[in-house]
């Protein structure tokens, strides 16, 4: 607990000086710092309600399949199907980016390729079918399947050249609360 | 949202039908990745919650609203890039660009720059990859946006 918490020092420090922000506008007034702590409060709301079942889902993923499956669809040799699959699997999620590094970390142990990783953040990021359905309806099909056509070859060719430039030694993808220090911290806390 | 809940909660009854003790062992991972992430995540709403004190959706929408010249898909990039902005308040006023002139490209690159690089989640990212790995991702991905701006604006008129 108090390793944790040592750990995690400077984001308590900000948390408890953006507290004192809000406090202070309220009792100047201070209208734009009341804004921001209103936002602050729904986004908060989002994160709370939408950020656990994210990591369940994840924590299932985990333990449901196998390493030898992910290996064989979407591991260094997985070619254009694994492409394929892993764009597939994004495109089935949602939430903003950071929520799909998680995922990324447990791809990456399960022996997916430093290649399909980073095709999975692209797709993950520009092409999720929730998100894709909102975007027609505000900006139109066209818009949308126009944006979709650019963009699937180009996170394609972000995969690949990640792979080309940091992918060969030593990449690894570490996910938090998984690594031996971490999960001692974990369960103390 | 809801979709989501009823995904996590079919999968969830599944596997414990399945198996229970799998699935509470998929609970406690999820949530262990949750714990030592819970405050970074923290740290980053309340950076964005005070970077929109600035960058409201109008300054935004004054800021990229002109001519769709070479300085409006610069200032998309750079707004796009350092924003974190929901979906759901990203594309409205994707759409109230567009009404208010700006060039397709011009909303095409803040759209794509804002999904796919992040640079108040940069250090969050670097504890998963690791700095220069989330460097290097967030740089290509900034220039793949920009391609994909680029090439919106230039096939919009021809389909």
């Amino acid at each position: 607990m108090k390793q944790f918490l040592k750990r995690n020092a400077a984001h308590i420090a900000l948390a408890l000086a953006f507290g004192v922000f809000i406090l202070v506008s309220w009792l100047v007034p201070l209208p734009a710092g009341k804004e921001a702590a209103g936002r602050f409060a729904y986004f908060f709301l989002e994160f709370a309600m939408f950020v656990p079942l994210l990591f369940i889902l994840v924590g299932l993923f985990d333990v449901w399949f196998p390493k030898a499956v992910i290996e064989r669809h979407l591991g260094p040799g997985s070619g254009a199907k694994g492409i394929f699959w892993v764009t597939l699997l994004a495109m089935l999620q949602a939430g903003p980016l950071y929520g799909a590094f998680p995922m990324a970390g447990v791809l990456w142990k399960k022996g997916a390729s430093p290649r399909n990783i980073f095709i999975y953040l692209g797709a993950f990021a520009t092409l999720k079918v929730p998100m894709l359905a909102f975007e027609s309806g505000f900006l139109g099909l066209k818009f949308t399947l126009l944006r979709t056509l650019f963009t699937v070859p180009l996170f394609i060719a972000v995969g690949f050249l990640m792979e080309l430039i940091v992918g060969k030694r030593g990449f690894k993808v570490t996910p938090p609360g998984e690594g031996g220090e971490t999960t001692e911290c974990a369960k103390q806390a | 949202m809801w979709v989501l809940a009823a995904v996590t909660a079919a999968a969830l009854l599944v596997s414990t039908i399945v198996n229970r003790k799998k699935t509470w062992e998929a609970i406690k991972k999820g949530m262990r990745m949750l714990l030592s992430l819970a405050f970074p995540f923290l740290t980053v709403l309340i950076v964005v919650s005070l970077a929109l004190m600035f960058l409201t959706p109008e300054s935004i929408a004054g800021l990229l609203g002109g001519a769709g010249d070479g300085w409006a898909v610069a200032a998309a990039a750079v707004v796009g890039s350092v924003t974190l902005i929901p979906g759901f308040v990203a594309f409205p006023l994707c759409a109230l660009l567009l009404q208010m002139g700006a060039a397709y490209s011009v909303a095409a690159v803040f759209l794509t720059t804002l999904m796919m690089v992040g640079v108040v989640t940069l250090p969050l990212e670097a504890k998963y990859f690791g700095w220069k790995t989330a460097l290097l991702r967030n740089a290509l991905s900034l220039a793949a946006a920009v391609v994909v701006g680029l090439g919106i604006g230039l096939a919009w008129s021809f389909v």
